[in-house]
């Protein structure tokens, strides 16, 4: 199973402390300056509905959100164009750009702060990956792998989204806390 | 961009109808054609466009970051028509007919705006779903899954019949004269792809209401409005529709004129095709400004509009659907689920509640029964709360829901047994919001957000509107609560600004050579009847005052209304001029950039509005002085015709909103020759030499459109304005005067000769 459309969102630890408005200006200038991979063309502000996605900027090949949904913030990577490679690697390739915008917003907003050992996995279409006991069975080991390079152990847990209406996805509980920094570093 | 698209139509194809499988493959060859550059691209354009797949802002590859305009890094290829980059995302606007939905279509809904979009389904003032940020490639993908569920985005977009809007309480409403649905649903299925509607030179939008009194379908501002009536015919009760034709609102909006008192139902789909052909026929092809059915009704009178279509009626084969569905009409559209009840008397200590249950609930006529309104910000809702609305939908009634024009759900056929645990389930939902269809449920179009043609940020406007309502909410006077507040972008209309109580359109103005994000303060709209009566502008006010403004418009109207007064009535007895005069210091005493750079951009968005490059010098600056000057005149005199009209002098108000057009046209030739005369017809002749001829004046998306009007008005100078026509030239000398505006931005943002 070719498993695309890679979303990753690292939630913050605790209550957002800052402003939800700054990540306006901050998608804003990153939108000025192309500073991430991807063409970045617009930011969305959607703070008026609850629990949603929040601040949005949207790019061609992915957006990155301060997302909302189900009432916990987060950096929200949502890959758009397909990518190269097996699952594992399409799993570090999002969870890599995740992380990197992380630490971008860290540095630039003293007091936020995202969570180091957990986050969440899920694959942004049906069709590939329907959310069903076979789809999970089919990549539980690509995940596996994607935990281990991450992370250097096997101790990590995940658990799988029990609402068989949303997207296929795990929640994932590290068990210790990862660098951040490190992951982004390296992206 | 999706690597599941080919999945969908091998997964889907089998369930979907033959032809709307059929239309689907069709799209996608095109698709597929014009990226072998085998399609002229206009021609692509159209044919996305009757699909429903629309431009989007950027989607030329130019973004202004505030500083400058910034060229996006897309692959150069092959484009998606004129200026529009093929991998620039796009809207897709999803037609819901009268606003019906069921759970299914609902989760599907949720879905789609996941996996194309960016999470959000977002309901349009005319019953629509729009999705944002869409790639052209996804787009068959996405319309298999929907006519999967039976919804097709034909002819949702482009020079088609649009929408057919509906009232969202037809069949449980008190007041009304019988339920509009069937009738709804039977003129959507007949004029969709049908042969006499697809030769229009515009857009034609038809809708029902069940009643004259209401709102809710706002057949008044539509090209074919159809108001039920019943009337007793030699001792029968009968059923018939008063047909308004050419309604419309955009730049030049109009009401729509009577046709018929009492239509048949056995002539509404005849009649209906006789439009669409003479329309199709006669309504203008090449100038897209004059291209609505109101121009060619304006051009013919309706006596010849009337003559013409009856002509054409007479000529038509008869056709079985005209009236196979009427046997069925009575059969009763929706039906309870649950018994009828009682709302339990305990209803608990929760302001929130017991202000939910006073706002967002009306009796149906049914006993036993209500309907309830899911205010929705923004039009906005997430998918988790589209697919929990689904979930309440199933378990309250028997399935359906309907959109609204207010960018709203109604659930109807709710068991007043049922009111506690509904409330519970929306609001676990965050669907619960109190003050539907009040001063908070505020109706707004996209704007600058994601509109090609958004001036100034109207949703960002909107929801700085409703943070500082919702916090006084709860304290506000009942005669405050029962506003209706509309915004739109621009002058055309999408948030239905001339409608509302107080209502707001963008503009720009530049002060200090900064351009300076405005809105127009519209007042005299009417909400009721239909869109009973539209409002006019009396004063552009900078953005990030307007909460200020509206602070001050309604306590006036507090402080000065008479008992009972309607707000339409206070402004119509206290007049335009005093309600300006508490607002004009906003207007003035702007702050430098380096004082406030803030009120140098929009709501929601940190970019400078302005070019950076403005007010450099080009120019010299006593012309830029004299410029402002005379536009500063120049919008006095229109706001001056607005009390002539209101003084019952509509001559002179037409007279005055002319000579604001000279005024105006004036300033901008100075910019150029400094010498020319108050004599109109050098005005005119220079004018038109030195912006209309070398097209500088055009503007970038409406072309020559604001010129004409000022032609056209100049041509008939000498004819006194009647009431109808002095309102028309009003509307007409405030856009050129906004174009003056954009023309001489324009002009003055290019960068200096070298």
């Amino acid at each position: 199973m070719e498993l695309q459309h890679v979303n990753v969102k690292i939630f913050v630890e605790g209550d957002l402390s800052v402003d939800p408005e700054q990540f306006i200006n901050i998608f804003h200038s990153w939108t000025a300056e192309q500073s991430c991979d991807e063409l970045l063309i617009d930011v969305a502000d959607y703070r008026h509905v609850p629990a949603g996605p929040g601040v949005v900027l949207v790019g061609l090949q992915a957006d990155y959100a301060m997302d909302q949904a189900q009432s916990r913030w987060g950096l929200l990577y949502n890959r758009k164009a397909p990518t190269e490679g097996s699952n594992a690697d399409r799993f570090l390739q999002a969870f890599r750009a995740a992380a990197t915008a992380c630490t971008r917003l860290e540095s630039e907003l003293p007091g936020l702060k995202f969570s180091r050992q957990e986050f969440q996995l899920f694959i942004n279409d049906r069709a590939l990956a329907p959310n069903i006991p076979e789809t999970l069975a089919s990549c539980q080991a690509d995940i596996a792998t994607f935990l281990q390079s991450l992370l250097g152990h096997g101790n990590a847990t995940f658990a799988a989204e029990p609402d068989p209406r949303r997207r296929f996805g795990v929640l994932v509980q590290t068990g210790s806390n990862f660098d951040l920094a490190q992951f982004a570093s390296t992206a | 961009m999706k690597a599941s698209n080919g999945l969908w139509k091998d997964r889907l194809d089998s369930q979907l109808a033959a032809q709307l499988a059929e239309e689907i493959d069709t799209f996608e060859t095109e698709i597929e054609l014009r990226q072998q550059d085998k399609v002229d691209e206009k021609v692509f354009a159209e044919t996305r466009l009757r699909r429903g797949t629309y431009g989007q802002r950027y989607d030329n590859g130019q973004r202004h970051d505030g500083s400058q305009s910034q060229t996006l890094a897309f692959e150069e290829k092959y484009t998606k028509g004129p200026h529009t980059v093929w991998d620039a995302p796009g809207m897709q606007r999803i037609k819901i007919p009268y606003g019906g939905v069921n759970a299914e279509q609902l989760e599907a809904m949720a879905d789609l705006a996941e996996e194309y979009s960016d999470g959000i389904v977002h309901i349009t003032t005319r019953q629509d779903f729009q999705l944002h940020f869409i790639h052209i490639e996804d787009t068959p993908a996405l319309m298999r899954r929907l006519a999967a569920v039976g919804i097709t985005t034909r002819e949702a977009c482009g020079n088609s019949v649009r929408n057919i809007c509906g009232c969202p309480f037809a069949g449980v409403c008190p007041d009304e004269a019988f339920d509009v649905t069937p009738y709804a649903h039977a003129l959507t299925h007949f004029l969709l792809g049908h042969p006499d509607a697809q030769n229009f030179g515009r857009k034609f939008k038809p809708s029902f209401s069940g009643c004259a009194q209401h709102a809710c379908g706002l057949a008044g501002m539509h090209d074919m409005g159809l108001i039920a009536e019943t009337r007793d015919v030699d001792g029968q009760q009968k059923r018939g529709f008063r047909l308004v034709v050419g309604g419309g609102l955009g730049a030049v909006p109009r009401q729509a004129k009577l046709f018929d008192e009492f239509l048949p139902p056995e002539e509404l789909l005849p009649i209906a095709q006789a439009i669409a052909r003479v329309f199709g026929r006669h309504g203008e092809k090449k100038m897209r400004s004059r291209a609505r059915m109101k121009f060619l009704i304006e051009k013919w009178g309706m006596e010849k509009f009337t003559e013409e279509v009856r002509k054409e009626r007479a000529t038509l084969k008869e056709d079985p659907r005209w009236t196979d569905y009427l046997a069925h009409v009575d059969e009763g559209s929706e039906s309870a689920k649950q018994p009828p009840g009682e709302l339990p008397e305990d209803a608990g200590n929760d302001p929130r509640y017991t202000h939910w249950l006073r706002t967002n609930l009306r009796e149906q006529r049914q006993a036993g029964y209500v309907t309830v309104t899911v205010a929705l910000p923004l039009g906005d809702l997430t998918a988790d709360q589209t697919r929990s609305l689904a979930d309440i939908v199933r378990q309250f009634t028997n399935d359906t829901v309907r959109t609204t024009v207010e960018q709203n759900f109604v659930i109807r056929w709710v068991s007043k047994a049922d009111i506690p645990a509904l409330y519970a389930a929306l609001d676990a939902a965050g669907l619960s919001q109190p003050g539907a269809s009040n001063i908070l449920d505020i109706v707004t179009c996209p704007g600058t957000d994601t509109c090609k043609l958004g001036i100034s940020s109207s949703r960002g406007l909107t929801a700085e509107l409703r943070n500082r309502l919702a916090e006084k909410s709860f304290q506000m006077d009942q005669a405050i609560q029962n506003l209706h507040i509309k915004v739109s972008g621009c002058f055309n209309s999408c948030g239905q600004h001339h409608v509302a109580d107080i209502g707001f359109y963008g503009v720009s103005r530049t002060f200090q050579g900064f351009k300076v994000p405005h809105f127009q303060v519209v007042l005299g709209g009417q909400w009721e009847e239909n869109g009973g009566s539209y409002g006019l502008p009396i004063v552009a006010i900078p953005s990030k005052r307007v909460p200020d403004a509206l602070d001050r418009i309604t306590e006036m109207y507090l402080a000065r209304r008479e008992k009972d007064e309607r707000f339409v009535a206070f402004v119509k007895r206290v007049g335009k001029g005093p309600i300006r005069e508490v607002l004009d210091d906003l207007t003035s005493n702007a702050p430098t950039p380096e004082q406030d750079p803030n009120f140098y951009s929009d709501w929601s968005d940190p970019r400078q509005y302005s070019l950076g490059d403005i007010g450099k010098g080009e120019c010299a600056g006593e012309v830029v002085t004299q410029y402002e000057f005379e536009m500063a005149g120049a919008e006095r005199m229109v706001f001056g015709a607005q009390l002539q009209l209101e003084g019952g002098n509509p001559a002179q108000a037409g007279k005055d909103a002319y000579e604001a057009m000279l005024r105006s046209a004036k300033a901008l030739v100075q910019m150029q020759y400094d010498d020319v005369s108050n004599d109109p017809e050098e005005i005119v002749e220079e004018f038109k030499e030195r912006f209309y001829d070398t097209e500088i004046f055009f503007d970038p998306f409406a072309g020559p459109k604001f010129a004409d009007y000022f032609f056209a008005i100049h041509d008939r100078a000498d004819t006194p304005a009647t009431e109808d026509t002095a309102h028309h030239t009003i509307e007409e000398a405030q856009l050129f005067v906004e174009a003056v505006h954009s023309c001489y931005n324009r002009l003055r943002s290019e960068p200096a000769a070298t």
